[in-house]
């Protein structure tokens, strides 16, 4: 089934919450088109497409609620999922943390996140990216690994109390690992797309390589606290954890109520109001941000907005719960889609100008929490880390392990630089002094 | 690696949650009776997966298999008084991997029909001629012979499925009531229960049905200092096993008691949740005050409940093929271990350490009769003595390392995805002299006993790893003393394993799971299990990981 108009989406919904005889009922429809390719020793290795529309029911006897999903469109097909959500619903326990589904609700228009660029790929697009990112690679004899997925949907909803909400979205990711034949250097590059037209994998795989060809032969430095410089796939990733993402994942109203977060306060309460962060630390959310365009609602039909997270180093909103905002009578503000951290206009080589001393490092990896108390996070650097003295790289260095939490790193800022697309987040490459590493690795 | 770890700061890139008000599922929510209903007989799948190989020969095919895959899941979540939530899915469907050209093509239907199957047989086909053009080196199979109409089943005692939900709310909602009686500030629990039914074909005469159980029951528990703001957590003891609801009923001959004085308790074939929900909570609260560890060396006496996610990410890893060939360069990463490296006879271990793999070990999660392509298990050394003998293949790598026999590890996560090389049960053999823990803690003049998995880390090569714990105990003089915070050790595979110098007897022998291991790109998620004894390391590298925050 092809990407449905928001007329087309709304028709099948309309007639699918007709069937209810429930409460309350809540019907959701999510369509995705899209591929991928992967690749390794520079040359591809598997490919897959995926084509799939599913429909969710949601039906409400009073607190009790059950959902039914399908992914077959006929009438009878349609009311047996209706059925089956009414039938679940009447044999679960009441919730006590229900809530009346939402009412009609408005939502800014959001078009720019869809790109008819990204819709229209197909597989000729992707192995001519996937082989260009290849054909680099035996031109300048190194061994890649590279995967590219895109996709096109939509997301549409509608409820018994007037809920009315559609959204199309695209998205292409792309990375890849570069190594050198002797096995001494590694490079990595990974970027992601709302539009597919501005995307172009030898351009990335470039960098890549001459990550790998920089890095090689690194040196072994003794591990200590050190100022690094930490490009963004040092902060965000799009395939494992990050430590920007543990920061603005810890964000939630109700564990730090709880008294189970960083942010949980002493006695009771939380910290929002404090300064928690170096004064320059300012993060925000936006939804029609035009660099990343997400969801203009979240999953449960509250409105996403403009909200900012943590300004001049002050917390000063926490996400959560419906039922917790109405519990703690706090602001009703869903998770984001993606966060912007402010940032200035410096390049990554112009913070590296500015360094007397320090290491460059171009991606963390592996980052697991060590102790959620103060979000003690480990992880290792990889794919290029380089020692730089009087503003100058002076030689690659050897892979550490790191221990350390993105609330002292944020304390400890030196300088921020201009902010990039990372994992649907902009993000900028940033300076932090007495970042600790505590050994050695030596893997490439 | 567990990818859905990285919900934090994903945007519609990352795969933000596309199906509001629930959770992500593995399939269609269905009504919980439905999990007991048969699915389609062999006689019809045998006709469904014929189709498939005929349509798949027909556009030019010269290897072709047919998986139909009928995915059964149920969870029920629960967080102190109250149920979160409890699904039932189904997902179904058939995925077709062919090679033409010399070349794999896959692709997957959810018309499970001969003509849907016939369908997505000569897309494969396509998609196999279409990369065929790009291809740099042929795919060459070791060979198989087929083993006509057969069939495989975990021989479980009680399908989880026949109890009634309400039963297994009973058994969460009692457990957090011990938890919360016993003062724990917070508790959530779980039953996480899978049925993957699966029916496998190919062109070389195979026709497999299976029929494959695993459920992982768990909880975690947290206290909280007001006062001083500090909160720590205890996860469950318990392992996600290859077994039905009986795992469920304790038995006292399942029960292994830890070191004197450290108050843990481990389980075998059989989980009292009660029990360890009541000794978790009585840890968690003294965890708040206990004394923060001296960084520096220690000898590490290590449970098997924490020593099976050491050895899969030290071991069962760095051992893959095709980590060890560059084909998970990009995601999962590469190994140390490359052939060049074994060629140089470098101990990977002390003298004492025995790894092998299996797919065979009853209760396992990896135990199943066949793997995704057909290859019927066993089990193999993967280090013997301290040296690495052989890694982990599928029928496509055998001949990479010179051989001509899979080890039968391929697995596909669902029928909607291609199966790929995964790690089997890897295992630590147990010490064949007589040792118990007590005997084997009283040699220890300065160490730590830890019990339980905590946080992990490790490079992509798999040389530098960091590993946390559930409990933390001192040993001074070949007695526990007390407990201690804030303990991860970090070291080098290699130096690790050769500073392996003692191993339980195989009394203390058990297995611990990983239910949710990712790998590849679309990471796939897969079940595996690890044997080991408790195990003493000398002198590893322990770390303090309290740190203040403003």
């Amino acid at each position: 089934m092809p990407i449905l108009s928001k007329d087309d989406a709304q028709t099948i919904l309309k007639k699918v919450l007709s069937f209810s005889t429930a409460d309350e009922c809540e019907v959701s429809l999510n369509g995705q088109i899209g591929g991928n390719v992967r690749s390794a020793r520079n040359t591809i290795s598997t490919a897959g497409a995926t084509d799939n529309v599913s429909l969710a029911v949601e039906s409400r006897f009073g607190k009790r609620s059950g959902v039914a999903t399908c992914n077959e469109f006929d009438e009878a097909t349609l009311r047996r999922c209706v059925q089956r959500a009414e039938e679940i619903a009447k044999l679960a326990p009441e919730s006590p943390e229900y809530m009346p589904l939402l009412g009609a609700q408005q939502y800014q228009d959001n078009s720019k996140a869809f790109a008819a660029a990204t819709a229209a790929i197909d597989p000729d697009f992707r192995a001519r990216q996937m082989g260009a990112s290849t054909a680099l690679c035996d031109q300048k004899k190194v061994s890649s690994a590279g995967f590219l997925v895109d996709s096109a949907g939509f997301l549409a909803k509608r409820n018994s109390k007037g809920l009315e909400a559609y959204q199309q979205f695209t998205n292409l990711e792309f990375s890849v690992t570069v190594r050198t034949p002797d096995g001494t250097g590694s490079g990595y590059a990974a970027a992601d797309y709302t539009d597919a037209s501005k995307f172009d994998a030898a351009r990335l795989t470039r960098v890549a390589a001459e990550k790998a060809s920089s890095s090689m032969k690194a040196r072994a430095i003794e591990p200590g606290k050190y100022t690094v410089i930490l490009e963004p796939n040092a902060l965000v990733s799009n395939v494992d954890t990050s430590l920007m993402a543990a920061l603005m994942g810890s964000f939630d109203a109700r564990n730090a109520d709880e008294g189970r977060s960083f942010l949980s306060k002493k006695g009771g309460g939380n910290r929002k109001g404090e300064k928690l962060f170096d004064e320059r630390v300012t993060i925000y959310s936006d939804p029609t941000n035009a660099e990343i365009p997400s969801l203009m609602f979240s999953g449960d039909g509250r409105p996403q907005k403009r909200v900012t997270w943590i300004e001049k180093g002050v917390v000063k909103n926490l996400y959560s719960s419906r039922y917790w905002a109405q519990k703690a009578a706090i602001p009703d503000l869903p998770r984001p889609g993606g966060w912007i951290m402010e940032g200035g206009t410096q390049s990554t080589a112009d913070l590296i100008k500015g360094t007397a001393k320090g290491i460059l490092v171009t991606r963390l990896w592996y980052i697991r929490p060590v102790d959620p108390q103060t979000l003690l996070y480990t992880g290792l650097t990889r794919d290029g880390t380089y020692y730089i003295e009087n503003g100058q790289i002076k030689f690659p260095v050897k892979n550490f392990r790191f221990n350390e939490s993105p609330i002292i790193m944020l304390n400890n800022l030196e300088a921020i630089g201009k902010p990039v697309r990372l994992g649907g987040n902009l993000v900028p490459p940033l300076k932090i002094r007495d970042f600790t590493f505590t050994s050695l690795s030596d893997a490439v | 690696m567990k990818r859905r770890d990285f919900v934090g700061l994903s945007g519609l890139a990352a795969g933000a949650l596309f199906v509001p008000s629930i959770p992500a599922f593995a399939g269609n929510l269905i009504d919980p009776a439905r999990l007991l209903e048969p699915g389609v007989d062999t006689a019809m799948k045998k006709r469904l997966a014929d189709a498939g190989l005929n349509a798949a020969k027909s556009a030019g095919a010269t290897y072709a298999d047919v998986r139909i895959g009928r995915s059964l899941n149920q969870n029920v979540f629960t967080r102190e008084k109250q149920v979160q939530g409890i699904s039932s899915t189904e997902s179904y469907g058939v995925g077709v991997r062919v090679i033409a050209n010399g070349t794999w093509g896959f692709a997957s239907t959810n018309s499970v029909t001969e003509a849907g199957i016939a369908k997505a047989a000569q897309l494969a086909v396509q998609i196999a001629k279409a990369n065929a053009k790009v291809q740099k080196e042929q795919v060459k199979l070791a060979p198989v012979k087929g083993h006509g109409e057969v069939a495989w089943k975990t021989p479980i005692q009680q399908n989880g499925f026949e109890v009634p939900i309400k039963d297994k709310v009973d058994l969460l909602l009692s457990v957090n009531a011990k938890a919360l009686d016993m003062g724990a500030s917070f508790v959530n629990s779980t039953i996480q229960q899978v049925n993957e039914q699966k029916y496998f074909a190919s062109t070389d005469g195979s026709y497999i049905d299976q029929d494959i159980h695993r459920i992982y029951p768990s909880f975690g528990v947290t206290a909280i200092d007001r006062a001083s703001g500090k909160f720590r957590t205890r996860q469950a003891l318990s392992a996600p096993v290859g077994m039905g609801y009986e795992y469920l009923t304790p038995k006292a001959a399942d029960k292994i008691a830890g070191p004197a004085g450290s108050d843990v308790i481990g389980y075998r074939n059989s989980y009292d949740m009660l029990e360890d929900v009541a000794i978790a909570t009585k840890q968690v609260k003294q965890k708040l005050t206990a004394k923060s560890v001296t960084p520096g060396k220690y000898d590490l006496v290590l449970d098997p409940h924490h020593l099976g996610l050491t050895i899969h990410e030290s071991v069962g890893h760095p051992l893959e093929l095709d980590r060890v060939l560059g084909y998970e360069a990009n995601y999962a990463g590469t190994s140390f271990a490359t052939l060049e490296w074994r060629a140089k006879n470098l101990p990977y271990g002390s003298k004492l350490v025995n790894i092998v793999a299996d797919k065979l070990q009853p209760g396992s999660l990896g135990a199943v009769g066949y793997d995704d392509e057909g290859v019927k298990t066993k089990q193999w050394d993967l280090i013997k003595e301290g040296t690495l003998v052989d890694y982990q293949k599928t029928r496509d790598q055998a001949h990479m390392v010179g051989q001509n026999e899979s080890d039968g590890c391929s697995y596909s996560q669902s029928w909607q995805d291609v199966q790929f090389q995964r790690m089997p049960n890897v295992s630590l053999q147990p010490g064949k002299s007589k040792l118990s823990v007590d005997e084997l803690v009283r040699n220890v003049d300065k160490g730590i006993y830890i019990a339980g998995n905590g946080s992990f880390s490790i490079d992509q090569q798999r040389y530098n790893f960091q590993f946390g714990g559930q409990v933390f105990y001192a040993i001074e003089k070949g007695k526990i003393t007390e407990m201690l915070e804030d303990v991860a050790y970090q070291a080098n595979t290699q130096d690790f394993w050769n500073s392996c110098s003692a191993i339980c007897d195989q009394s203390d022998y058990r297995l611990f799971g990983a239910f949710n291991d990712g790998k590849g790109q679309p990471s796939q998620s897969s079940a595996v299990s690890h044997g080991s004894a408790t195990t003493r390391f000398n002198g590893v590298n322990v770390i303090n990981t309290a740190r203040k925050i403003g």
